[in-house]
């Protein structure tokens, strides 16, 4: 739709915001005149010049510098100019998180030239805001504090631990689909009854009890978490990390119709009831390696450093597990063995109550609202807006200024506490309408033609009574 | 089971005596064998050093004088009464029961030997058989008729084998010729014949329990036929063959009345055939045979209980359990008949549940009951060669003058059984099993023998099968009664509540909450076993107390394990109900997030719109509740007080605005005036209003 727009207005062409830098410091790092360059931890593009990674540092330090005097506590998150955008985020004390995105541009061709037209006010401080913590919180999952760094092995380690990560992450970073969902940063969680429920939870007790090691369990299905064992602000993250970037890549061969590589190299596949997504590809070979990503949680208190295992089963269960120790092969053979069979049968459990449930709900009869819902209190995250995420893209169905409007209806609820509603009219039909109920936030799009407020009203209430009857939620 | 003691035992070696009552194989069984016990009592003999007996005489028992020349002893199974005959009775006769503890004595004149005497249920009429061809009656009804009356049987050139009361006035012949079955008629001092059979008789045997008499007919004697007797009337049962070891070589008795036994097991009355080892077969030992005679239909047989030996033994059943008690060994065996076996398409068979054990060592008190404190007790000799054995549970010894009934000790079990789902399998099934259970239920879930969570769901599963059998039954007994169609069905009972039933209370109580405050188990143990028990709950689909929802709360609560909890509330885990929202607002301070899990739970209670209101009011969201209540339309008749008051709480002008106003267009409406009446007590609130905002902006009344 937009493209076909964009080729009407003719020879216009939109270019999508893009990361122009991203950069880390510590300003005591290097406090003397010459030794400026000291405090840059990580700066990406490499290729820059020193001296303008030193200016731009310099910079970002005067802002915050200056801005810290009107507002102590709280100083400036952003930094509006007409090319581009900067967002400033301080996760530990005196670390720096700066990232710089590009103002997304209109190309138009006058007397044959190309003209440049910045769109400044396109890009919304929360949606970048939040990818810029994203980036800190997925750094610590993987590799601990900055400050953990630090005493490990001094400003050496810390920075070669940045380089490793962000080399990589920073180009999975897809910033022209960043939306309200990643102010968000929620997790789906999959619909489920009570008895199926307290099956998983026993699953999950036995298999901790007899395989020691493990320390917390996570159960997700069709990419929707089912348990956590994990705090939430653990869990929040490593759900990202899982459907947006480990179980895409993981799922996307099978999609394809082709025999994943892995598969193909077991050839004991059939003993076996499921495969690792981390550590062991044949469980078969003994020289196969075991090695698992470790990530580290409860950073604030007990600071614990674990080893991921995620194991799926061949339908859509995963079970992501975390062992205080490194899991040996000896290990995995065991939970395969132990966990595979019962991990079949509640799986197949899981899909005919979710069938039987959907029958009962009559969920695909019902008239398809596009809304995005979410709980601050559990973080639930609910979207029909959203295509499936894949590791490339998570794509929005409506068109980008509408989801411009929820963004603006967010930042407009987060600037107050008591409950509110907005109701906006956007153009060629479309009705936005935004509510905020306690901790709950509910952003529905409606595209009816020549329809009144009283009318728009009645629409999301009907939405409410049918989608959220079970929980109070003011009309 | 069989006949009386043959009573005067003065002729006779007191083995032989055990052997003549009946009960078990006795020493004839061993001699046929040629005495291959050896096998059997190695085994057992450790088994009996190891401890845990779990079987028991009853700590009082009837104590009656010893047979001697002059003092005859008869046991009646009916009444299970000892009697002491002295002297024919002329010097005075003693009955004594293991439930009546006051002794009947009388005289009565010594007419000769004494075979047999038996008082009719209820201590009635008292039989006497002294001769082969008659038996003599005595009423012992008040202001009735105290002359002996005789009655001969009706057979001519038949003798009398015995004779059993089926009632308190009805009475059974067993002839060698047939049965005979009377009506006495106390005032009349006479008999009427009610019914007869002519019959070959062996032997005979009487179950007082099922009220049904079997008898050994042909030649072998292995065909047994049974009647049944009630009220009046007497049928005949179809009669059933048992299956001889090996084919018997000569037509001469093979079956003897010793290796037979009736008793009621679980409700069903069962022949007990206790097969000796063959040497033909490739048996390993004895075994013993179950046929099962229902009241309709033919008898079949059911079940075998493998011995593993060979040599004497004596039968018991105690508790629906089978008690083989094996005299080489001195040792004891059960068996459980609803225990898994081995099924082969017909037969169950089963293996003894429990390591073989000796009866518990049994102290008798040196001498009669005034001189007990002056001498100390005596071990007693326990499967002593003068014991004899009745059904169901009695145990006599003769030779010392005590009558016990055996019992199972269930505490014993619990270290013999390491399987912990047989263990409750077997518990399930006694009768005095509560605490047993509770207490193994304790101890799994404690160190040093903490079971794994497996073994915990095994045996939350096989309890709450049990608890809601129970409360299925009293459910539909509850539905009957309601619908009224208990009239048209008589029969119908309101279910027994066994001490099998464990109830979430039970759990509760004695186990569960016990178990969280100990808070010697890692939390997460804690939680698993809680959840598990839920878990097992709802499988069973019984509704869940909410106190077991509070202690899951209060176990996660202390340990800081909030995110756990809301994911329990999240999947309706933890049921909605008042006392729970109420616990979950409780918690708002040290967990914000319960407020709203609170709110959602009153909500879906749908009973609970003052609740939520109140709620709100509370943290003065005051135009949240009246949005609330006036969604579900209850605005016409709440307190424009109390929100009046909350608003002014509030400290918010622009919020009491809206809220005065939307009271006084209540009132508008309602009355078609707007102000307030004065029920409504808000005459503070007007004068507030008024001071800020000014008379002027009161609402004027609408005139039409």
């Amino acid at each position: 739709l937009r493209m076909a727009a964009a080729g009407a207005a003719g020879h216009e062409k939109q270019l999508a915001p893009t990361l122009l830098s991203f950069f880390i410091y510590n300003p005591k790092l290097g406090p003397k005149e010459g030794e400026e360059e000291k405090k840059i931890l990580f700066y990406h593009p490499n290729e820059v010049e020193k001296n303008e990674k030193i200016r731009n540092v310099g910079l970002c330090e005067a802002i915050v510098q200056f801005t810290r005097t009107f507002s102590p506590t709280k100083p400036a998150k952003s930094l509006h100019t007409q090319k581009n955008r900067q967002f400033f985020h301080e996760p530990e004390e005196n670390f720096w998180m700066v990232m710089v995105v590009r103002n997304p541009i209109i190309e138009k061709h006058k007397d044959g030239k190309p003209v440049y037209e910045y769109q400044e006010e396109e890009l919304l401080d929360k949606v970048y805001s939040s990818v810029l913590q994203q980036c800190y919180s997925m750094y610590k999952l993987f590799n601990g504090t900055f400050l953990r760094a630090m005493e490990d092995g001094g400003v050496k380690m810390l920075k070669e631990r940045l380089e490793k990560f962000f080399h990589r992450y920073l180009q999975t970073l897809h910033l022209q689909s960043c939306d309200l969902l990643d102010v968000f940063c929620g997790i789906s969680f999959f619909p489920l009854d009570k008895m199926t429920y307290l099956k998983i939870q026993s699953f999950i007790n036995r298999m901790e009890e007899s395989l020691n090691i493990v320390k917390y369990t996570a159960f997700l299905y069709n990419d929707q978490l089912i348990w956590s064992g994990l705090e939430q602000d653990d869990m929040r993250i490593l759900y990202k990390y899982l459907t947006t970037s480990l179980f895409p890549r993981h799922m996307e061969p099978e999609l394809a119709g082709r025999d994943s590589p892995i598969r193909a190299e077991m050839p004991g596949n059939l003993q076996h009831y499921g495969r690792f997504l981390t550590g062991p590809l044949n469980l078969n070979d003994p020289e196969t390696k075991c090695r698992f990503p470790k990530i580290f949680v409860n950073t604030d208190d007990t600071y614990e450093e674990l080893h991921l295992i995620v194991y799926k089963n061949l339908t859509s269960a995963f079970l992501c597990l975390t062992a205080s120790i490194p899991p040996t092969l000896e290990f995995c053979r065991k939970l395969d063995s132990i966990v595979g069979p019962q991990l079949t049968v509640l799986a197949s459990d899981i899909c005919e109550q979710y069938n039987i449930n959907k029958r009962i709900s009559g969920a695909e009869k019902e008239p398809q609202f596009k809304f995005i819902y979410f709980n601050h209190m559990n973080l639930a995250e609910k979207s029909t807006i959203h295509m499936r995420k894949t590791p490339s893209v998570s794509l929005a169905s409506v068109h980008p200024d509408l989801m411009k409007i929820l963004g603006d209806i967010n930042s407009d609820f987060s600037r107050v506490d008591e409950d509110e509603e907005i109701i906006v009219k956007a153009m060629s039909d479309y009705w936005v309408v935004g509510k905020k109920s306690d901790q709950r936030e509910l952003y529905v799009i409606l595209n009816q033609k020549n329809v009144n407020l009283i009318e728009v009203n009645e629409e999301v209430k009907k939405l409410c009574a049918t989608q959220f009857n079970n929980i109070f939620f003011l009309d | 089971m069989g006949r009386d003691p043959p009573g005067p035992a003065e002729d006779e070696a007191p083995g032989a005596a055990a052997a003549g009552a009946g009960a078990g194989a006795g020493a004839a069984a061993a001699g046929r064998e040629g005495g291959g016990g050896e096998e059997g009592e190695g085994r057992a003999r450790g088994g009996a050093e190891a401890g845990g007996c779990y079987l028991a005489l009853c700590a009082r028992p009837v104590h009656f004088e010893k047979a001697n020349p002059v003092n005859c002893v008869f046991f009646d199974e009916a009444n299970k009464q000892v009697f002491a005959v002295r002297s024919g009775g002329a010097t005075g006769v003693v009955v004594k029961g293991l439930e009546d503890r006051n002794p009947i004595s009388f005289r009565m004149e010594d007419k000769g030997e004494v075979k047999c005497i038996k008082f009719s249920l209820g201590n009635k009429i008292l039989a006497v058989q002294r001769t082969l061809k008659s038996v003599d009656f005595l009423n012992f009804i008040p202001d009735s008729p105290q002359l002996e009356y005789t009655q001969e049987c009706k057979t001519k050139n038949a003798n009398i084998l015995g004779f059993c009361w089926t009632s308190s006035t009805e009475i059974v012949f067993i002839t060698d010729q047939g049965i005979e079955f009377y009506q006495v008629l106390p005032e009349k001092r006479s008999l009427k014949l009610l019914k007869n059979q002519s019959i070959n008789v062996n032997w005979y045997m009487y179950c007082p329990e099922s009220s049904v008499i079997l008898l050994s007919t042909t030649v072998l004697g292995n065909v047994l036929q049974p009647f049944y007797f009630k009220s009046g009337t007497m049928s005949k049962l179809s009669k059933f063959e048992i299956e001889l070891p090996a084919a018997p070589k000569s037509s001469k008795l093979s079956l003897s009345e010793r290796d037979i036994a009736m008793a009621t097991i679980y409700g069903q009355l069962y022949i007990l055939y206790l097969r000796h080892h063959s040497r033909t077969s490739n048996s390993t030992g004895a075994e013993v045979v179950l046929y099962h005679l229902p009241r309709e239909g033919s008898c079949k047989k059911t079940h075998i209980l493998k011995l593993n030996r060979t040599g004497k033994f004596a039968l018991n059943v105690v508790d629906n359990l089978v008690v083989v008690h094996h005299q080489d060994t001195e040792t004891s065996v059960i068996f459980d008949i609803k225990l898994k076996g081995e099924f082969d398409g017909s037969t169950t068979i089963h293996q003894f549940v429990l390591p073989p054990r000796s009866i518990q060592p049994y102290q008798i008190p040196a001498a009669g009951p005034a001189s007990v404190t002056s001498q100390a007790p005596v071990p007693c000799k326990l499967y002593s060669s003068s014991w004899i054995v009745f059904q169901p549970d009695i145990i006599i010894s003769a030779s010392e003058g005590y009558l016990w009934s055996l019992q199972v000790k269930l505490e014993p079990v619990v270290n013999l059984l390491l399987d912990k789902g047989k263990l409750m399998d077997f518990l399930l099934q006694r009768k005095e099993c509560k605490m047993v259970i509770l207490s193994v239920c304790s101890q799994m879930l404690s160190e040093p023998e903490r079971g794994s969570l497996s073994v915990i769901a095994t045996v939350f599963d096989k309890l709450n099968h049990e608890y809601k059998k129970y409360l299925e039954a009293e459910q539909s007994y509850t539905m009957v009664v309601e619908t009224g169609l208990s009239r048209s069905n008589p029969l119908l009972k309101r279910p027994v509540r066994t001490q099998a039933v464990i109830d979430q209370s039970d759990m509760y109580t004695h186990v569960l909450s016990v178990f969280t405050e100990k808070k010697e188990a890692p939390h997460k143990f804690t939680i698993a076993v809680l959840m598990e028990y839920i878990r097992s709950l709802n499988q069973f689909q019984i509704a869940v107390q909410h106190y077991l929802y509070e202690l899951v709360i209060k176990t996660l609560v202390q340990h800081n394990l909030f995110y756990m909890l809301h994911q329990f509330l999240q999947y309706h885990v933890l049921s909605d109900s008042k006392p729970l929202a109420c616990l979950l607002l409780s918690l708002e301070s040290i967990y914000p997030p319960a407020h709203q899990l609170s709110l959602d739970m009153l909500k879906r209670l749908s009973t609970a719109n003052d609740e939520i209101v109140e709620v709100l009011l509370s943290k003065h969201q005051v135009l949240a509740a009246l949005r609330f209540i006036r969604g579900i339309g209850g605005h016409d008749s709440i307190s424009a007080r109390k929100f009046l008051d909350a608003a002014k709480q509030a400290e918010d002008e622009m919020l009491f605005y809206t809220i005065f106003r939307f009271f006084e267009q209540r009132n508008q409406r309602l009355r078609g005036n707007p102000s307030f009446t004065p029920g409504e007590h808000c005459e503070e609130h007007v004068t507030f209003f008024k001071q800020v905002f000014g008379e002027h902006a009161l609402m004027k009344p609408t005139t039409f």
